[in-house]
């Protein structure tokens, strides 16, 4: 067994343990710590995602107990490039809060890091109410660090979230507890084998639970129709927060991935492709709904939350299409997507501290301070968000397109990422030119102070945090940009990854095999 | 017996689910948490309804119960208690910043008295 497998768990959750205690009396040892355990985290995954990428899935037995009666990490392919995607994304918007958020409140790092070892546990887990218990750590932890720092409407937004998530939980419950009445298993792999074998009478119980799980999963991925919490809550949250929740809503995304492709696959007999016709329509009308918000939105942070529900939309359009290429295409959008969401929910939070009382509302407000810089990297990161050309966004769209050609709804596809693409770029120039080229006289400035709702902390001194927000900007823009240029060997790997999720039995056989080896 | 859980199970939701849709913090705690009975309580019987049996193997007893449904109610017990705890503790927050206990985004205006939109 690689024991390697457990330390992406294991790691945040001793030291986030430490951070409690420490966090209270020293600082500045927390912070070094979180940074330290989140760069070694990011080294970690990536010698993992070496190993993942050469050899068949590897299995680690929690306290060796064989696969179908103990939990099991899971670490293929698809696994790697999420823990990598995640813990990159995790050290680049911690280093943009040192300074920032993370004075408000003692415990921002311990929950940073609790967090992080919840989003690890879900990628990893090859157990259903495992990953159950991971959603609840990562949501408990998000429950924290969305309502950090407190204020008014971040308290409500806050509840609104807690509350959805919840009911999501529950549900969450209802369904593990459906499938197991009919399989009796919990394991992922053991469910896998034992579905084709369901008994026809049962058949409607098990797809009841089957896609009573969807929606959780679409509660979490933020689709329609249950995409109304996201909006809300990231346009609340503090600006390092929402950009890691940036990788929250793709945890719902592939929980979808490995669910329907794992155990409703081609193998799944009469319960093959179960999700299909209730995902694509879903992703529709979600990119519609998203881009739509984009250009209706009142706040920046609004706009980059709607954005965000539209991207989830595309990735889930090509998910939905449930072939190998289209989920390649869809990989690469989500790596994209994550990337240039974060950094916008970022500079949106920075150029919400830079304009005074206006905050990030989209209104005519006083200029912007390091206007120049700021607008660009706003440019670069809304060229990115829309999908134009130069930079990633654009191809990932154009693998989607290419890979839905044969598609029986390729046409609706078509029409509606070009059509919502438009869409977007009328959003974020509408947003861009009012922030960035109308902001001009004094006398407007007293109606921006007069809003009244604005968070009470928003009138905060200019450039606090110094430039280390700017630098995780730049770094996750960055990141777009070498995914742009490194395009082709990406999705090349990405080609390999998809293979392998749609070749289930490599999983299945990783999974109960190793167990039969350990005996 | 299959009958008294089932009802149970049923009347549980409803009124939870009922409950939940009053967007009021108050009402909604108590709505999740009679949702999470149900939940339990629907739980303990995926594993089947059996009386007298043990969930230990014996050399002696021929019939079991499941396990496993247990341990599952009890992390799940555990955590919406947490869960609970927490949402009262922030809905009380909220409350005392806001003035109000909506949570459906309602009219967020500090003069609107929560009895308005009873």
């Amino acid at each position: 067994m690689n024991h390697w497998i457990v330390l992406p768990v294991l790691l945040p959750a001793l030291l986030g343990s430490v951070l409690v205690l420490i966090g209270r009396r020293d600082p500045v040892i927390a912070r070094t710590l979180s940074v330290a355990s989140c760069a070694a985290l990011l080294a970690l995954v990536v010698s993992l995602l070496a190993t993942a990428s050469t050899e068949a899935p590897q299995v680690y037995a929690l306290g060796d107990w064989p696969a179908p009666f103990g939990i099991v990490l899971v670490l293929d392919r698809l696994a790697a490039l999420m823990l990598v995607l995640a813990n990159l994304l995790a050290l680049l918007v911690l280093l943009s809060a040192i300074g920032g958020a993370d004075r408000e409140r003692q415990h921002f790092h311990a929950l940073w890091q609790f967090q992080v070892m919840g989003i690890n546990g879900a990628f990893l887990t090859g157990d259903f109410f495992n990953l159950f218990v991971f959603f609840e750590i990562l949501l408990i932890a998000s429950y924290g660090l969305m309502v950090h720092g407190g204020g008014r409407e971040r308290l409500r937004a806050g509840v609104q979230y807690v509350v959805v998530n919840l009911v999501g939980s529950t549900l969450f419950l209802l369904a593990v507890g459906l499938i197991y009445s009919v399989t009796g298993t919990l394991n992922m792999a053991d469910l896998a084998s034992r579905v084709p074998e369901v008994a026809a009478g049962d058949r409607a119980l098990l797809h009841t639970g089957a896609l009573l799980l969807l929606l959780v999963f679409a509660l979490k991925a933020a689709l329609v129709p249950v995409h109304f919490w996201l909006p809300g809550t990231y346009a609340h949250a503090p600006a390092a927060v929402a950009a890691l929740f940036a990788i929250m809503t793709k945890v719902g995304a592939y929980a979808i991935i490995r669910l329907f492709t794992l155990a409703f696959g081609d193998d799944a007999g009469a319960s093959s492709w179960l999700a299909a016709p209730w995902l694509l329509p879903a992703a529709m009308l979600t990119l519609l709904a998203g881009m739509t918000g984009v250009l209706g939105a009142q706040s920046l942070a609004q706009l980059a939350g709607f954005s965000v529900i539209g991207s989830m939309g595309t990735l889930l359009m090509a998910v939905a299409l449930f072939t190998e290429e289209a989920l390649s295409a869809a990989l690469y959008y989500l790596l994209h997507s994550t990337l240039a969401a974060a950094a916008l929910f970022l500079l949106v939070g920075m150029i919400a501290q830079r304009r005074g009382g206006a905050g990030d509302r989209l209104r005519i407000a006083p200029p912007v301070a390091q206007a120049p810089l700021l607008g660009a990297l706003f440019f670069i990161a809304a060229i990115a968000v829309c999908g134009m050309p130069p930079l990633s966004g654009f191809i990932g769209k154009l693998l989607i397109l290419d890979s839905a050609r044969e598609s029986v709804s390729a046409s609706w596809i078509w029409g509606l990422i070009l059509g919502t693409s438009l869409l977007a770029v009328i959003g974020f120039s509408r947003a861009g030119s009012l922030v960035f080229w109308k902001s001009t006289a004094q006398a407007e400035a007293q109606d921006a102070e007069g809003g009244g709702a604005a968070e009470d902390e928003g009138a905060a001194p200019p450039a606090r945090g110094g430039a280390l927000p700017l630098v995780a900007t730049s770094a996750l823009l960055a990141g777009l940009v070498g995914l742009t240029v490194f395009a082709g060997p990406v999705s090349e790997w990405l080609d390999d990854t998809a293979a392998q999720v749609h070749e289930p039995a490599q999983y299945v056989d990783a999974v109960l095999g190793a167990a039969a080896g350990n005996e | 017996m299959e009958f008294l859980v089932a009802s149970s199970v049923g009347v549980l939701t409803a009124a939870g689910v009922y409950l939940l849709l009053r967007a009021h913090t108050f009402p909604v705690v108590l709505g999740l948490t009679l949702l999470s009975y149900a939940t339990n309580v629907y739980l303990f019987a995926t594993g089947r309804l059996a009386i007298n049996a043990p969930p230990l193997i014996d050399a002696q007893v021929a019939r079991y119960t499941d396990p496993l449904p247990q341990a599952l109610v009890l992390t799940a017990i555990v955590i919406s208690f947490g869960m609970t705890a927490l949402l009262v503790v922030m809905a009380l927050r909220s409350w005392s910043a806001s003035g109000d206990d909506h949570v459906d985004g309602g009219p967020a205006a500090p003069g609107t008295a929560p009895e308005d939109r009873r």
